[in-house]
């Protein structure tokens, strides 16, 4: 059980212009800004949830999870995970979390990833037994066979991203939080991923948080959706309760020669790229066949084409939405 | 213990991938050191004693800082390159692991090319008590070998005062490099030479003094006063305030931007 009330944590940033006289100016006085990096967030995932974590960069992702991993003390408010509090039981909380960052590794870097491993199994104090059942589990699940005996600088990111999650989860972690897990990986390796991860949710119960820019993964593995912008939770629902909200919401591909696109209330243009535009409908105050016949009257259209918002789309809505 | 030589095997293992690099370090590190001592001994062939101190005996004070502070740089070293641990996020993932800090920070550098000082630090030695005439009881000895662990202990904690700073600033503080190398190079004399306020200076703010200075005054016999011995333990005394300053800086520790 994780729950987080208003937490709140502002950095000082160092205002900076460019240029020499500038830099030496700020040797004298600094002006300092603050950034409300998360600003009173609040929220509970039960045992056993799967939660996709999503927002803008800069939007406080990152962040959360360093606060509830243990790694950043908050300025204000509450944060119970599993009756403790990460900064201030720390060493005991690590035990039950495990932590996947997608761009930095575990590993250690000139050495056979088994050595790591081991290494891992001493420092969480993982009984042989255990390490081993886990070992094997793991590495029949994530299919990493000779990848072990290979050190972990010679790995291709998605072999490395697979020992790395295996890593964070020798000690049998009961939370795991993965930031930016399939970042740069190719489709395979995503996919490998993304089907690991939902099997180790059904069948060993685990809570996993995942921070994400990849709407793919979304829609794989996220039941439940917390959005978050310039340190606010703005949503907190299922990706279907978010696909209803814009409900009806529909998007209008068009190919055209001549003219200019109509601006009307309900329309809203996305994308426009020599003599194609793709807008989208808002038909609680413009319904389609209007929209069609406004474009039609003021465009020549070649081509039109009306689907529903995928997930991509319907995030960048929401950015827009909340102007995040 | 068994996981400090678990991360031991690990960095010995990552050693094995770049062994001529580390032949060529530890040559390297035992040249540099072996001019500092040439320089000590190409003075004192011209004036023969300086500030009423025989070349042993110089030798002794020197070999005393060099092996302190080459042990602490073999087993602290972490701390010494730790502004860069917080730059790349390295000191994210000490955190999530359920053992203290200051212990992962220690085991996660080890310089095994220190060794080539090490070297030097015993050959020091050697010669200052072959050539010297001093009385070696085991009470010396003893008060010898407490001398250069205090000593060790004594350059790992200015290690994590510089690592605390760079809690605060990004980058850290070359004004520590005063202390811990120029630290080494004041070392390699007895620290009266440099007159009544720098002694003074490194008796109460920075206390080398207490492990290389007071504790050979009683070793070379000039002094009999038995509470000189009990000098270097006044290092324990120092590791309080060091140890505050550290844990401010991992309360204010803000992470990086990933």
């Amino acid at each position: 059980m994780i729950e987080l009330a208003n937490i709140s944590k502002t950095f000082k940033v160092a205002k900076r212009t460019g240029g020499f006289g500038e830099a030496v100016k700020s040797l004298f006085r600094r002006e300092v800004t603050y950034v409300h990096a998360l600003d009173g967030v609040s929220f509970t995932v039960g045992d056993g949830e799967m939660v996709g974590y999503i927002g803008p960069n800069g939007a406080g992702k990152s962040s959360t999870v360093k606060v509830m991993s243990g790694i950043l003390t908050p300025d204000s408010g509450e944060c119970v995970i599993d009756g403790l509090c990460p900064w201030k039981d720390r060493k005991a909380h690590v035990k039950n979390i495990g932590v996947v960052f997608g761009q930095r590794s575990q590993l250690w870097w000139d050495v056979p990833v088994i050595d790591s491993f081991e290494l891992i199994r001493d420092i969480y104090a993982v009984p042989e037994a255990v390490y081993l059942r886990n070992r094997n589990r793991l590495a029949e699940m994530l299919d990493l066979g000779e990848l072990l005996k290979t050190p972990a600088r010679q790995l291709s990111l998605g072999q490395r991203m697979r020992c790395e999650i295996a890593a964070s989860l020798l000690h049998d972690p009961k939370i795991l939080f993965l930031d930016e897990p399939t970042i740069g990986l190719d489709a395979v390796s995503k996919i490998a991923v993304r089907d690991f991860i939902r099997e180790l949710n059904r069948d060993r119960k685990t809570t996993v948080i995942l921070t994400t820019h990849d709407m793919q993964d979304i829609e794989a593995l996220a039941e439940r959706i917390l959005l978050i912008g310039k340190g606010r939770i703005l949503l907190d629902g299922t990706l279907e309760q978010l696909k209803h909200r814009n409900t009806g919401e529909k998007k209008l591909t068009v190919e055209y020669t001549g003219g200019t696109l109509p601006t009307m209330d309900g329309l809203t243009l996305l994308h426009r790229q020599s003599g194609r535009a793709e807008l989208s409908v808002d038909p609680g105050i413009l319904s389609v066949s209007d929209a069609i016949a406004a474009l039609s009257g003021q465009v020549e259209i070649t081509d039109l084409s009306v689907q529903g918002m995928d997930t991509e789309e319907l995030v960048v809505s929401l950015y827009r939405e909340f102007r995040i | 213990m068994k996981l400090y030589f678990r991360y031991f095997s690990i960095h010995l293992k990552s050693l094995m991938q770049y062994k001529a690099s580390f032949l060529l370090l530890t040559v390297g590190q035992f040249i540099t050191s072996f001019s500092a001592f040439l320089g000590i001994y190409f003075l004192m062939s011209r004036f023969h004693t300086v500030n009423g101190f025989a070349l042993h005996e110089v030798l002794l004070f020197f070999a005393v800082t060099l092996m302190a502070f080459s042990l602490a740089e073999c087993f602290a070293r972490g701390f010494d390159v730790f502004p860069s641990m917080l730059g790349n996020g390295e000191f994210d993932r000490i955190l999530l692991r359920p053992i203290h800090p200051v212990f992962q920070v220690i085991a996660s550098k080890m310089e095994f090319s220190r060794v080539g000082r090490l070297l030097q630090a015993v050959l020091t030695f050697a010669l200052a008590i072959g050539g010297g005439e001093v009385q070696w009881r085991w009470d010396k000895i003893l008060l010898l070998v407490l001398m250069i662990f205090s000593g060790a202990v004594f350059f790992a904690a200015l290690f994590v005062v510089g690592a605390s700073f760079s809690f605060f600033s990004t980058e850290g503080l070359e004004v520590m490099n005063i202390f811990t190398d120029g630290g080494r190079e004041f070392g390699r004399y007895p620290l009266s030479v440099y007159g009544k306020e720098m002694l003074r200076f490194y008796t109460f703010i920075v206390p080398m003094a207490l492990f290389q200075y007071y504790p050979m005054l009683y070793i070379l016999g000039r002094s009999e006063n038995p509470w000189l011995c009990a000098a270097p333990l006044g290092i324990l005394v120092f590791l309080l305030p060091v140890s505050l300053v550290w844990k401010l800086g991992v309360r204010h520790y803000r992470s990086t931007g990933s």
